[in-house]
């Protein structure tokens, strides 16, 4: 039974949003995600799963703001296969490097015959159990378009999408790599106001997956945000984000390990200030015998900034030999500022190695003077001791030249703020 | 899985086969006393809250405060979000009050207990008399030895509380809480429910309704009393629930350490026990509580078993006042307990150290929370949990930095281990930090039984079973360093017992 708060939320919500038109498998998926909403309704605060993040500003019926800028493109200058999506109208790119296949999700849900057809809204409705992500089920049904994106063998240059926007989008994105395949994909732009963007990532065997995103440095916008990813034998999935400023971001990513020998990473930077609102809420399901889950948080709060991490590590019975590792920290820059965090382990394997820490805590003083003795001014002492905690996250991207490049954006942004 | 479904593993023998068959579900404490017993009418409504608080001869202001509570329990909800699962409780199904017939007339002294009783706490190895040395050590009555009070709860009395001549003398009142209803009345209506309010949660609310008795302290300004105060409850009598309500206040400057353990026999039936203990400490006063659950945890089916939800909270009231809270849970087909503190004066601390041992098929969901108000506020928590059999072990814990408690520490670590493929070990901990002068660390680990550290044990002629209680008693240490000497010596052979027939 849904209570009535949450039904009512829900109707609020579609106040006002159709069904986008079309036939096909598209539709039907479309139908079911939206049937599987009326029996789920909208999250309300008093959702243990939203215990410290309200999701008012992302269930209401219209965004809260509506004067948003546009950052400017942070992967400039680096070599991409660029898709635009403005406005909610997807661009895609004339010319296509060997193995990637690149369409709308308009098309391909037209299509009789599709492989998006049995990922879009599989695996999402496989991540909204045992938690409900209504949400991104609210996305499955309503989402006007997306890119679907395969990978049939190495893929050279990454897929970049660059999202921009003033409005409340609803994107949905269906990606698949296949066995012996490897793709990275790179993400930026605000997308509106209000966005919902939902990715389903597939992996084949010895599939292999990067992801690396930035949002931000504008400040006016309400960013919900869930991957969806599933792993198959000797896969390989890693995904980084950095979060500069932002109203509220909910980013949320639920990964579940089903074949052997998988390895999943999945880390994130954020910094913001004020009534800046930043939450990471991470589910990762360990069904299958030797993988390898990591998930590294940090995040630095200033003037009263909010941080989340809510991270969950589930091992399966019999997902022997598991090996999970979880860390989430913050760093508070002053009095007001605040870190909400609950990292969870649920273990039915007995032959496993978890483990997860959480640090909360202002700046090193030791190292703050031991800087300014050496003639190192209090700000710029600060920035550096920021950068190198928010470093270690930075680390976890694995392509050298990328981390270069998205550690500079981190640097002239800290510098900046 | 039955024993004998158990495949045995290579390089096991038929010895240690039998002998751990022969060990498994050995809960010590399982035989019942033979007793006439006096109940009052199954099942709970306003009658009953009456004729508790009859029994007792209770003011009216007391029979006020739990009709209160009894009217509001009945329109809360169970709660439902901790990791156990139990067949629905049928709250009339239930006895609220037992008590043995020759307790009818108040004894005046622990002479005129019925032998029956005395000797049921002589065969806990809970000696009343007053010479006698608690628990592990064998009663060597010689002068200088420490010397320990006992408050001895049997299903819904107390049966007498030794040494009450002794503490008086230095101003230490410990008694049984209806005894404190009559003769302190100033100080329970005080501090009665000031920690843990009738609307706390629906176990709270119960317990305030129907508490039938339990142990009262009153240690004065600047006394450290002389000696350790424990309390034993013994559920006795069939489908009977246990309430009891323990009230320790520790005024300014003053210390005690109390212990407290239970047992219950063994029965088919689940049977409830929902307490409450409320610590009060003003300024500059220490309370040392140490638990050792090892209530009656089912079969190895999980077949009756005692379901224990228990709420417990110290309140730091006072500047520098200090709380530790230290629990060995052994038993219990299902645990529901959070041992709290509220760290209210500035410079208060709190610890909790706790060892949670599920085996079989018990479900245990316990953990602390640590809420820190005062300024310069510290916590420490170290919890080990072990799984065995079928069992579920759930650590869940808060700890909150409220704005105002500046230059706060707390350092948490909590570690499971897992044995046998089919039990679960689960962490939820909530971090809650609203200001930055403030420290918080958290560090859980979840493990199984290391291969090389048995191997090692078992290259030095141990048996399996043997093997692993030194194991697992390793990876309690920090716990058991944390109790009361006696304490600790009887914690490592529970241990020891609680895992029999968890291995091969």
């Amino acid at each position: 039974m849904v209570a009535e708060a949450k039904k009512a939320a829900l109707e609020e919500r579609l106040d006002g949003l159709t069904l986008p038109e079309g036939g096909g498998w598209l539709a039907a998926a479309r139908r079911d995600a939206r049937d599987r909403l009326d029996a789920v309704g909208l999250p309300g605060r008093r959702d243990e799963y939203w215990r410290f993040t309200n999701p008012a500003p992302l269930v209401a019926r219209d965004p809260e703001v509506s004067d948003v800028s546009q950052s400017p493109d942070p992967f400039d200058g680096y070599e991409s296969v660029v898709i635009t999506i403005e406005d909610g109208v997807v661009t895609l790119p004339d010319t296509l490097p060997e193995n990637l296949q690149i369409g709308t999700l308009r098309e391909a849900g037209e299509a009789d015959i599709h492989w998006a057809k049995d990922i879009y809204g599989t695996l999402e409705a496989m991540g909204s159990r045992p938690v409900l992500r209504p949400l991104a089920t609210l996305n499955s049904a309503y989402a006007t378009d997306g890119v679907v994106i395969r990978a049939t063998g190495p893929v050279a240059k990454p897929v970049h999408i660059r999202t921009t926007g003033t409005g409340d989008p609803i994107l949905h994105h269906v990606v698949r790599v296949d066995a012996d395949a490897s793709l990275t994909l790179l993400e930026s732009g605000t997308a509106g106001a209000r966005s919902n963007v939902a990715t389903e990532i597939d992996l084949a065997d010895t599939g292999a997956f990067h992801h690396i995103r930035i949002q931000g440095p504008d400040h006016v916008r309400h960013p919900n945000t869930h991957l969806f990813a599933r792993l198959r034998q000797e896969s390989v999935f890693k995904s980084f984000t950095l979060s500069a400023n932002g109203l509220l971001a909910r980013n949320e990513a639920v990964i579940e390990l089903t074949g052997d020998d998988a390895t999943a990473h999945i880390a994130g930077a954020a910094f913001g200030r004020g009534d800046f609102h930043h939450d990471d809420t991470v589910f990762v399901t360990h069904d299958a015998v030797n993988c390898e889950s990591r998930q590294v948080f940090k995040k630095v709060l200033r003037d009263g900034a909010t941080g989340v991490f809510q991270g969950k590590i589930l091992v399966k019975e019999g997902a022997q030999k598991t090996d999970g590792y979880q860390i989430s920290q913050a760093l508070l820059l002053d009095e007001d500022s605040q870190f909400l965090a609950k990292p969870e382990l649920e273990i039915y394997a007995d032959d496993v190695a978890c483990s997860h820490g959480s640090t909360t805590g202002a700046i090193d003083e030791t190292a703050l003077f031991y800087l300014r003795s050496r003639g190192v001014s209090k700000r710029d002492a600060t920035d550096l001791l920021v950068l190198s905690f928010l470093a270690e996250a930075i680390e976890e991207i694995e392509d050298e030249t990328l981390r270069e490049h998205v550690g500079g954006r981190m640097a002239d942004w800290l510098a900046r703020g | 899985m039955s024993l004998d479904e158990v495949q045995v593993k290579e390089g096991v023998d038929a010895e240690t086969v039998e002998r751990v068959k022969a060990l498994s579900g050995a809960y010590k404490h399982g035989w019942n006393t033979e007793i006439d017993m006096e109940f009052a009418p199954k099942g709970l409504n306003e009658d009953i809250v009456r004729l508790i608080s009859a029994k007792n001869n209770e003011p009216e202001w007391m029979l006020e405060w739990r009709l209160e509570a009894y009217r509001r329990w009945t329109k809360m909800k169970e709660p439902n979000w901790a990791m156990v699962e139990y067949p629905q409780i049928d709250f009339q199904e239930q006895y609220y009050y037992a008590r043995p017939a020759s307790m009818t007339e108040k004894p005046k002294s622990l002479d005129e207990v019925d032998p029956k009783l005395l000797e049921t706490y002589q065969k806990l190895g809970i000696p009343l008399k007053e010479q006698a040395i608690l628990a592990g050590v064998e009663p060597a009555p010689e002068d200088g030895e420490r010397k320990v009070a006992v408050d001895a709860v049997f299903d819904s009395v107390s049966v007498g509380t030794t040494f009450k001549a002794e503490l008086a003398k230095a101003g230490v009142i410990f008694c049984s809480i209806s005894e404190a209803i009559q003769d302190h009345p100033e100080l329970v209506k005080k501090y009665l429910g000031s920690v843990i309010p009738q609307s706390d949660n629906y176990y709270a609310t119960l317990n305030a309704a129907v508490f039938s008795d339990g142990s009262f302290v009153y240690i004065p300004k600047g006394v450290r009393c002389p000696m350790e105060l424990s309390t034993y409850f013994r559920i006795n009598a069939e489908n009977t629930g246990q309430f009891e309500r323990t009230l320790i206040i520790a005024d300014e400057g003053s210390y005690v350490s109390y212990l407290e353990g239970c047992t219950a026999p063994q029965r088919d039936t689940a049977q409830l026990h929902a307490a409450c203990v409320e610590l009060v400490l003003l300024d500059d006063a220490e309370i040392k509580y140490s638990t050792v659950q090892n209530w009656y945890p089912g079969d190895e089916n999980g077949k009756g078993g005692i379901y224990n939800f228990v709420t417990k909270r110290a309140d730091c009231r006072g500047a520098r006042s200090k709380v530790m809270w230290t629990q060995v849970e052994t038993g219990s087909a299902v645990t529901w307990k959070y041992p709290s503190c509220i760290l209210r004066g500035d410079d208060s601390s709190g610890e909790f150290y706790s060892i949670a041992i599920a085996n079989n098929m018990q479900q245990a969901d316990t953990g602390t929370k640590m809420v820190h108000l005062g300024k310069n506020t510290r916590s420490r928590i170290v919890s080990k949990g072990i799984s065995a059999g079928r069992a579920q072990n759930t650590y869940r814990g808060l700890v909150s930095m409220h704005p105002r408690a500046k230059n706060s520490r707390n350092y948490t670590q909590c570690d499971s281990l897992l044995i046998g493929s089919e039990c679960g070990a689960h962490t939820v901990p909530y971090i809650e930090v609203k200001n930055n002068s403030s420290r918080v660390e958290h560090e859980a680990t979840t493990s199984k039984v290391d291969d090389d550290q048995l191997f090692y044990c078992r290259s030095r002629g141990m048996d399996e079973e043997e093997a692993v209680a030194l194991v697992v008693n390793g990876f309690c240490k920090e716990v058991l360093q944390a109790l009361p000497m006696e304490f600790a010596m009887e914690a490592q052979q529970l241990v020891a017992i609680s895992l029999e027939g968890s291995v091969g």
